[in-house]
């Protein structure tokens, strides 16, 4: 029987992380800046959108994530895919409570 | 029998194959140990998704529900602090980053200035959060008993819209939501700042720097995670009500 090869380890670069930091410190400007400007319903879909694209980054880069092996990708969808199943689930009953207050 | 032949004589176990000092018994190779070190930390971060999430999930609740409590309070907090406290966390989170970099090519010197880094910063925001906190003590916008509405009925700058006292009762859940978030993730903090006190003394022994940087690892997978709590929480508490809906 062959030993399971596994992903050699890999040594993130200084370089890659100060562009990524760069890139969160640009996003973070970005967000204060637009919460200073009246766009109505988008404010919070633009904040929250350029939340999730900061997050994203902090965990493909930052975590390693982006260099892991496909067990730790599975494990982490599969966190987040749960985590939706029951915020879904939770206000699909508040909304249906009070049906037509939303 | 067999299993103190084994213990006794590593050796000879693992005769004819290379082997790490590093590597415990009980794992086949180096790559599997880390990976499964990797793994333990995900799902404990998974149970911390579920753990923040609930809270995440009252504040979405209750922001529709009182959605003008939510606004008048929200817009009491400083976005310019906010600012501030989100640079810190993320630069704090590109130290430990650089930390990992540093003990995986055995750099003592560069860890323990990297980790020295995080935890200046890390200290940083705690105090900026109490700042924070204390203005808030001092306005009476601690709910609870000592709660004063007085800000919200009468308020003394112009642009501020009157609220009704009932409605302005309501500005209480929002203060609640925002230290019981903020409250746990400073918690969350503190235990970080105790942990890099732990492996900032380790580090300058030697350690994670000899060719095992499990933990430097593992302790930065933990601190990315708080800060993206904080990415979270920082548009949620002091950006996304700033332009209320009529």
């Amino acid at each position: 029987m062959s030993t399971p090869t596994l992903h050699k380890h890999h040594i993130i670069q200084p370089r890659l992380y100060l562009t990524i930091l760069i890139a969160l410190l640009v996003l973070t400007a970005t967000t204060t800046g637009v919460a200073f400007l009246d766009l109505g319903v988008l404010n919070p879909i633009v904040a929250l959108a350029i939340a999730c694209i900061k997050a994203t980054l902090v965990i493909l880069f930052f975590m390693h994530l982006r260099y892991s092996s496909k067990l730790l990708k599975l494990t982490l969808c599969a966190g987040l895919f749960t985590f939706t199943v029951l915020i879904l689930l939770t206000l699909t009953d508040y909304m249906s409570r009070a049906w037509g207050l939303w | 029998m067999d299993s103190q032949v084994i213990a006794n004589d590593p050796e000879e176990t693992h005769a004819g194959h290379e082997h790490s000092p590093h590597l415990v018994h009980h794992y086949a190779t180096m790559d599997q140990q880390v990976e499964s070190a990797s793994f333990g930390m995900w799902i404990f971060l998974l149970t911390e998704i579920m753990f923040f999430g609930g809270m995440f999930m009252a504040y979405l609740l209750y922001r529709n529900w009182y959605y003008d409590a939510f606004v008048a309070g929200s817009n009491l907090l400083s976005i310019q602090f906010g600012t501030a406290m989100t640079t810190i966390l993320i630069v704090s989170s590109f130290t430990v980053a650089m930390g990992v970099f540093c003990s995986e090519t055995r750099n003592r010197k560069g860890l323990v200035v990297a980790l020295s880094l995080t935890l200046v910063l890390g200290i940083s925001f705690l105090c900026m959060k109490g700042t924070e906190w204390h203005g808030i003590y001092v306005e009476h916008h601690v709910p609870g008993p000592n709660f004063s509405i007085e800000t919200f009925v009468h308020p003394t700058d112009a642009r501020d819209i009157t609220m009704s006292p009932d409605s302005a009762q309501h500005t209480q859940i929002f203060f609640f939501l925002y230290f019981a978030l903020t409250g746990i993730h400073a918690l969350h903090m503190i235990i970080g700042c105790s942990v890099l006190i732990f492996l900032l003394y380790r580090a300058q022994q030697g350690a994670y720097t000899d060719g095992n940087p499990t933990m430097i690892h593992n302790f930065g997978l933990y601190w990315h995670f708080v800060d993206i709590v904080w990415i979270f929480l920082f548009p949620l508490l002091y950006l996304i009500s700033r332009h209320p809906l009529k």
